[in-house]
């Protein structure tokens, strides 16, 4: 279907029906109960999943199917979001000519970065990228202020001129939408004891990352994408075949900075603001982790990951110690505060720590990422079920024949 | 005037003169061995023609045509491939997919941007790379993982890979270096038959003198960088100089 093989167009259907029931999905706990606080079904962090998911995707096809560790990703996440925030000042502020636009800059911006940085290969190229982002960073904040508005960053304003929509009454605050959805409208359903909220922005960005996802699939599966696994494998043996690995890596770099570029201007769409911080090393750093963390040179592997950072960064840190003393209330004195400080550890400002230790846990145990966790429990689950019923010959027959 | 013409190479590392006062013709069609003792210069002189390397002094003409300067896959396209001293393959695609890779660069030249389409919907590039893998007898292993594969093999799989591009001269570093006997010997029979039934010349790089004396019609001898003699297989046996500077030292037995 769509011209993809059996097993990817099931992973993309999969995806599919998954994002869509996300808002029930991530709000498995009722209203109001002790567990509540573990719900994800909000709008603003069901938009980073799928936003930061496009960001790691984009990231994985340079880094995963490479091996080009770019160090400066959300340098073009940023010039995304600026391009966004103007042509909402400029122009409309309905998304889509933003969200167009985000990908065409940050696309050219790629070339800039990508042509000088690919001179290099290895750590020289990770430390040009990073050079790229951090001098794009201290430009924002410092020489570039007539566009990015410095350390405040960007707003749409009331009296900008937005060519192309009608003035604004007295008093209203312009907001993103599409066609006349707004994108912070949402509708509520109460079912019994849970809330389950559909925000229109959500559903907007989730599109778009099923449309991404979908050509990231396309271009894994391409004469491309073949050729960048080649070149990840033996880039001497590439250019001795005759092929130019050059314009090979400029062109999924370039790629790469539009999807980073599409997730910066869906985060403007969504929530319509941006500041240089976006651009710090330290976000750049994030999406190499959540790439990493999922399973780089996956396929789905990178949104995983994505949602895993995005969780823990918004759940654990909300988690403070009033929280954790309701949990241990029935533990004998000495035992609770014991018990207390351990887990405060973790959670709240400290959630840092607990990603640094999953992070390790993953490197030195599941190189492979949270997929490679799914593959080898969908193996011991198929081992044992065949054990459990005495069938392993014949399975093993069936599968040969099937083959 | 022969398919590849070497005049007057010279190639200085520092203060080693790697090669010096290189001539060589290699006559189209033919098998033409390159033989000599270690650190002769054999490899740097392939690197020369190759693109790894820019000589200092002489000039390199294929069909006609200047080598030096272009880049290695420019050499590649215009029809020269080589097998590497140690098998360059790619080692975390599959069998199928080190074929692929040169058929899909043979059609579509150095560069293409088909980042849509899916590999598995080329037929003629599938059909292809196939029926190379069929030539190469190596069909059955079509989905392994090329790392896997034992040192023949990949050996195998990489002449397969350079012949999938139907190159007009075909550059061999060693190719049966670290080989068992019974490697050794089918890769023998594959480079005769390529050799007859292809219009390929071949130049091999070459320790074991059974090999040589198998393939070759034209041996060059090089020592400390220039070729000592060029002559017939029959001829290089008997040359007292060749005995003196090469053979003495090494397995003349075979
Ligand atoms: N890139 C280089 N830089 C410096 N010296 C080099 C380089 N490449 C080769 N040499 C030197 O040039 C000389 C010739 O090396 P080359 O590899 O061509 O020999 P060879 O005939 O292929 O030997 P072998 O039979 O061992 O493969 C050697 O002394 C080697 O150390
Ligand atoms: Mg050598």
């Amino acid at each position: 279907m769509l011209g993809l093989n059996k097993k990817d167009t099931n992973l993309l259907i999969i995806v599919a029906i998954m994002t869509m029931l996300a808002p029930f999905l991530l709000n498995p706990f009722p209203e109001g109960s002790a567990l509540a606080q573990f719900n994800a079904g909000y709008p603003d962090l069901m938009q980073r999943f799928v936003i930061f998911g496009i960001f790691a995707m984009g990231f994985n096809l340079l880094f995963g199917l490479t091996g080009y560790l770019s160090f400066g990703h959300a340098a073009f996440l940023g010039v995304g979001s600026y391009a966004a925030i103007w042509m909402m000042k400029l122009l409309t502020m309905n998304v889509i000519p933003a969200i167009i636009m985000s990908i065409v800059i940050a696309g050219l911006f790629a070339v800039v970065v990508g042509f000088i940085s690919l001179r290099r290969s290895g750590i020289y190229f990770s430390i040009l990228t990073l050079a790229f982002a951090q001098m794009s960073y201290a430009l924002a904040y410092s020489v570039l202020t007539p566009i990015t508005g410095g350390e405040t960053g960007l707003q749409p304003k009331p009296n900008d001129p937005r060519l192309l929509d009608p003035a604004l009454a007295d008093g209203v605050t312009p907001r993103a939408g599409l066609f006349g959805l707004e994108m912070s409208s949402s509708t509520e359903l109460s079912i019994g004891g849970w809330v389950f909220t559909f925000n229109a922005g959500y559903y907007v960005a989730a599109v778009v990352m099923l449309i991404a996802f979908y050509l990231s699939i396309r271009i894994f599966r391409s004469p491309f994408g073949m050729m960048l696994r080649a070149i990840k494998s033996n880039q001497q043996r590439v250019n001795y075949t005759g092929l130019n690995s050059k314009p090979y890596t400029l062109a999924v770099f370039v790629i790469s900075g539009m999807y980073a570029g599409l997730a910066g201007g869906l985060l403007v769409a969504m929530d319509t603001q941006v500041g240089p911080e976006r651009m710090f090393w330290t976000a750049s750093g994030e999406v190499v982790i959540m790439t990493i963390l999922g399973g780089a040179g996956t396929l789905i592997g990178p949104v995983l990951g994505a949602g895993l950072l995005k969780y823990m960064e918004n759940i654990l840190s909300k988690i403070n110690k009033g929280v954790i003393e309701g949990w241990f209330a029935w533990a004998p004195d000495g035992l609770d505060s014991v018990l207390i400080y351990t887990v405060n550890m973790f959670v709240g400002k400290q959630w840092h720590i607990t990603t640094g230790v999953i992070f390790m846990l993953v490197i030195i145990f599941l190189p492979g990422g949270l997929v490679e966790l799914g593959k080898r429990g969908a193996r011991v689950f198929r081992r044992r079920d065949r054990k459990g019923l005495g069938l392993e010959p014949d399975a093993a027959k069936q599968r040969n024949a099937a083959e | 005037m022969g398919i590849l013409e070497v005049k007057d190479v010279g190639k200085r590392f520092g203060g080693l003169q790697a090669l010096s006062n290189v001539n060589l013709s290699v006559k189209e069609n033919s098998v033409h061995a390159i033989i000599g003792p270690n650190g002769a210069g054999k490899s740097t002189l392939l690197n020369c023609f190759v693109g790894k390397l820019i000589p200092d002094t002489g000039s390199v003409l294929f069909e006609g045509q200047s080598l030096l300067g272009r880049k290695p896959h420019e050499i590649n396209q215009m029809g020269v491939s080589r097998v590497f001293q140690t098998p360059e393959i790619f080692g975390d695609l599959s069998v199928m997919e080190n074929m692929l890779i040169p058929c899909f660069a043979k059609r579509d030249g150095s560069f293409e941007l088909n980042a849509y389409g899916s590999v598995a919907s080329q037929r003629d590039v599938q059909d292809r790379a196939e029926q190379m893998l069929i030539d190469m007898n190596m069909i059955d292993k079509r989905e392994e993982h090329a790392a896997a594969l034992s040192r023949g093999d990949k050996r195998r799989l990489e002449i397969g890979m350079c012949l999938a591009q139907e190159p007009r001269l075909l550059l061999l570093d060693e190719p049966t270096a670290g080989m068992a006997r019974a490697d050794t010997n089918n890769t023998i029979d594959l480079l005769k038959e390529i050799s007859d039934t292809r219009d390929i010349t071949i130049a091999i790089i070459e320790h074991d003198m059974h090999v040589v004396f198998s393939l070759a019609q034209r041996i060059t001898v090089l020592a400390q960088g220039t070729p000592l003699v060029e002559d017939t297989p029959d001829n290089i046996k008997g040359h007292p100089k060749v005995r003196e500077a090469y053979l003495g030292e090494t397995q003349v037995a075979a």
